[in-house]
């Protein structure tokens, strides 16, 4: 009749936010880096992990939020000064109601960049992050020297009857898995070990992810014809075994920028941050001329 | 006491044939018209007895689902509106969150106020989690949604002097000025569902007729948190027909042939439930701080309760469960009688019962029966009871 549910249960994805047993060692192992500050943006509390030092390098999470521990953040720290925030609503950052697109994420970001005063940054951003990324680039690389989408979503490639992305809002636990990793396994998480604060930062990724990419579903209709405005050297970087978004989109994702290069990254998923974090730093590095 | 009879009008062959999911991406070739048009006519056959009896009506709505074929309330509301007689019309409910366009509600709904000379009851809701993947609204902002529906729809109502201008939030309208207003004066009574307590206050604070299901004997926890929203208004007490409740409810003569009937009943409760999982829970449709719960969790919490304490599962419990957890009523005429009153004063007064009169495999046979013995032998009584008095609970 309302708005109860005698069935309700659960049903969120696994590897929303990187648990594994491998990242909890390194985590315990990585003593160098300190925890995200927190810093006032646009009137907001946004978390903010910085560390290296360098060109700068601002690193747009994908829909599973940020783990400060995980080992690409070190990894990119190695060779430029990570500026990672936590997009508004994701992590620990706040969020108000009139954020509710990617354009609006899109502003908030490019406040941003002059709040801390970024020059000459390359801008890094995988999947959701990517999106985020590409709407910033096609309104102004001002301050922007490189761009690099790694698996991104965000534009519409298909007929309207065909889904670019399978619905990602109605899948199991197991099938995003298997859909966003080259080995799902690294998508098999027992929540019920986590804390309560993680917990709801999983809970909060997924609910901001939702906010901002419901509908249209992961895209934006207008960003595939504005790619065209995006001026400095780009990088479509892409796992080769991601079942997500298909290496053909990310093709037609390149195609759609003036003189961007594709490349793929072998054995590798949606994530390739988290799956091939080596390669993936390696190949961002090198790409916009940090030292490594 | 009023009773409305319901019945979330089941295409009830189907629940013995999907694959896990009634609702949502249930195909629709596993429904035949003809059973369908078969099932209408009888369930508005059942109506108008109710109405000849003495009793009201509940209609509500859900979509793409084989537990309930009502997709559109307003034509049930549009055919009953001009069909019965007297009974009260209560829509519980309108998802208003998740319609495009608002000031449509508000033509649809005054029309059937007007064209019923003023029976509607107009509730509105949230909706349930599955709603959402077919309605396609951004759950997490449903609620907002929900709350400026409401305003608009009311405004629309109650605005008699020539077109105002609307541009909120969710919907944009230059010149609204609906014809027909409603015939009900400023309008049309508004109830609301809710499982939450916080929301069970703010409904408390706007007066409305609340309505719970499932809640059994946790639902006092409800109403009392409706009645802090109510007095914090500088009003009395509410009476009890401020609160409303879902009960199924099965009566016969015998006992024996009550239980059997209450069978056919409970397959609601067991049916309703039955979603692809990943639509159960959208994301935003819950709290960041409940879904983390229910993470730790591993599983949602226990709802429903017996008076000692006893966590009953709806879609697995017995006839008995559900009796001993007030989700069912179901007996003789006095044992119905007995249980609902003992109801009653468990949650200091409830003056609405929505009656699921028929669910699932009842038959036109036994429905007629229940609800024709339930109008002349539980009704009357339910009338001449006596709910608890606002000073009593007010002393409890």
């Amino acid at each position: 009749m309302g708005d109860l549910d005698p069935g309700l249960d659960l049903s969120l994805w696994s590897g929303w936010y990187k648990f594994g047993k491998t990242q909890g060692r390194q985590r315990l192992m990585s003593t160098a880096g300190s925890p995200p500050a927190t810093q006032t943006i646009d009137g907001l509390q946004i978390e903010i992990l910085t560390r290296g030092n360098g060109k700068p390098l601002l690193f747009l999470h994908p829909e599973l939020g940020l783990d400060p521990s995980a080992a690409v953040v070190d990894r990119l720290a190695s060779g430029a000064r990570l500026v990672a925030p936590s997009h508004p609503g994701f992590g620990r950052s706040e969020v108000t109601k009139s954020l509710t697109t990617v354009d609006d994420l899109a502003y908030f970001y490019l406040d941003l960049i002059e709040a801390l005063d970024l020059r000459g940054a390359a801008l890094v951003g995988v999947s959701f992050g990517a999106w985020i990324a590409a709407e910033i680039a096609i309104k102004s690389t001002a301050r922007l020297s490189h761009l690099v989408l790694a698996d991104a979503v965000g534009i519409k490639v298909s007929d309207r009857e065909t889904r670019d992305i399978p619905d990602i809002f109605a899948m199991t636990d197991g099938q995003f898995a298997e859909l966003a990793y080259a080995d799902p396994a690294i998508g098999k998480i027992d929540y019920t070990a986590k804390p309560e604060a993680e917990l709801k930062i999983v809970a909060r990724n997924r609910e901001a992810t939702a906010r901002y990419a419901w509908s249209p579903y992961l895209h934006d209709p207008k960003l595939k014809g504005r790619l065209h405005r995006i001026r400095i050297p780009t990088l479509v970087l892409w796992g080769d075994k991601d079942r997500l978004t298909a290496p053909d989109y990310g093709r037609a994702y390149a195609a759609a920028i003036p003189g961007a290069r594709f490349e793929l990254i072998g054995a590798c998923g949606h994530f390739p941050h988290i799956e091939q974090p080596e390669a993936f730093a390696r190949t961002v590095l090198g790409f916009i001329g940090g030292s490594k | 006491m009023k009773v409305f009879h319901f019945t979330e009008q089941a295409y009830a062959p189907a629940w013995n044939d999907h694959d896990g999911s009634l609702r949502v991406n249930l195909p629709n070739r596993k429904c035949d018209p003809k059973i369908a048009a078969d099932n209408y006519h009888r369930w508005y056959d059942e109506w108008a007895l109710a109405d000849e009896l003495g009793l009201d009506i509940m209609v509500n709505e859900h979509h793409q689902t084989a537990t309930c074929t009502s997709s559109a309330c307003v034509i049930t509301l549009a055919i009953l509106a001009r069909e019965t007689k007297r009974a009260r019309l209560l829509v519980l409910g309108y998802p208003i969150g998740h319609r495009p366009d608002p000031l449509r509600c508000a033509e649809e709904l005054s029309t059937i106020d007007v064209i019923s000379r003023g029976r509607l009851e107009m509730g509105f809701v949230k909706g349930v989690p599955y709603e959402v993947p077919v309605a396609n609204t951004n759950p997490v902002f449903l609620m907002d949604r929900f709350w400026e529906a409401h305003d608009f729809i009311l405004k629309a109502m109650t605005s008699h002097d020539g077109p105002f201008n609307w541009e909120g939030e969710h919907f944009h309208y230059r010149h609204v000025n609906v014809w027909p207003r409603p015939y009900q004066e400023p309008h049309p009574p508004v109830w609301v569902t809710t499982g939450s307590g916080s929301q069970a206050r703010r409904l408390g604070e706007c007066g409305y007729v609340m309505a719970t299901l499932g809640s059994g004997y946790a639902t006092k926890g409800l109403y009392d948190a409706y009645r802090q929203g109510y007095v914090s208004k500088g009003r009395p007490m509410p009476g009890a027909d401020r609160f409303a409740y879902l009960g199924l409810v099965a009566v016969a003569s015998t006992e024996d042939e009550a239980r059997r009937r209450a069978e056919h009943v409970a397959g609601y409760v067991r049916t309703s439930g039955i979603v692809y999982p990943p639509f159960r829970n959208p994301p935003g449709f819950l709290s960041a701080d409940d879904n983390a719960k229910l993470l730790k969790a591993g599983k949602p919490p226990a709802r429903t309760f017996t008076k000692d304490g006893r966590a009953v599962d709806m879609r697995t419990g017995s006839v008995q469960d559900l009796i001993d957890a007030a989700i069912m009523f179901a007996g003789t005429p006095d044992q119905v009688y007995r249980q609902l009153v003992d109801f009653c004063e468990w949650v200091g007064g409830m003056g609405n019962l929505l009656m699921m009169g028929q669910a699932g495999f009842l038959s036109h046979a036994d429905t007629v029966d229940s609800l024709t013995l339930f109008a002349r032998e539980v009704l009357p009584r339910l009338k001449e009871y006596k709910q608890p008095t606002p000073a009593a609970i007010a002393a409890a």
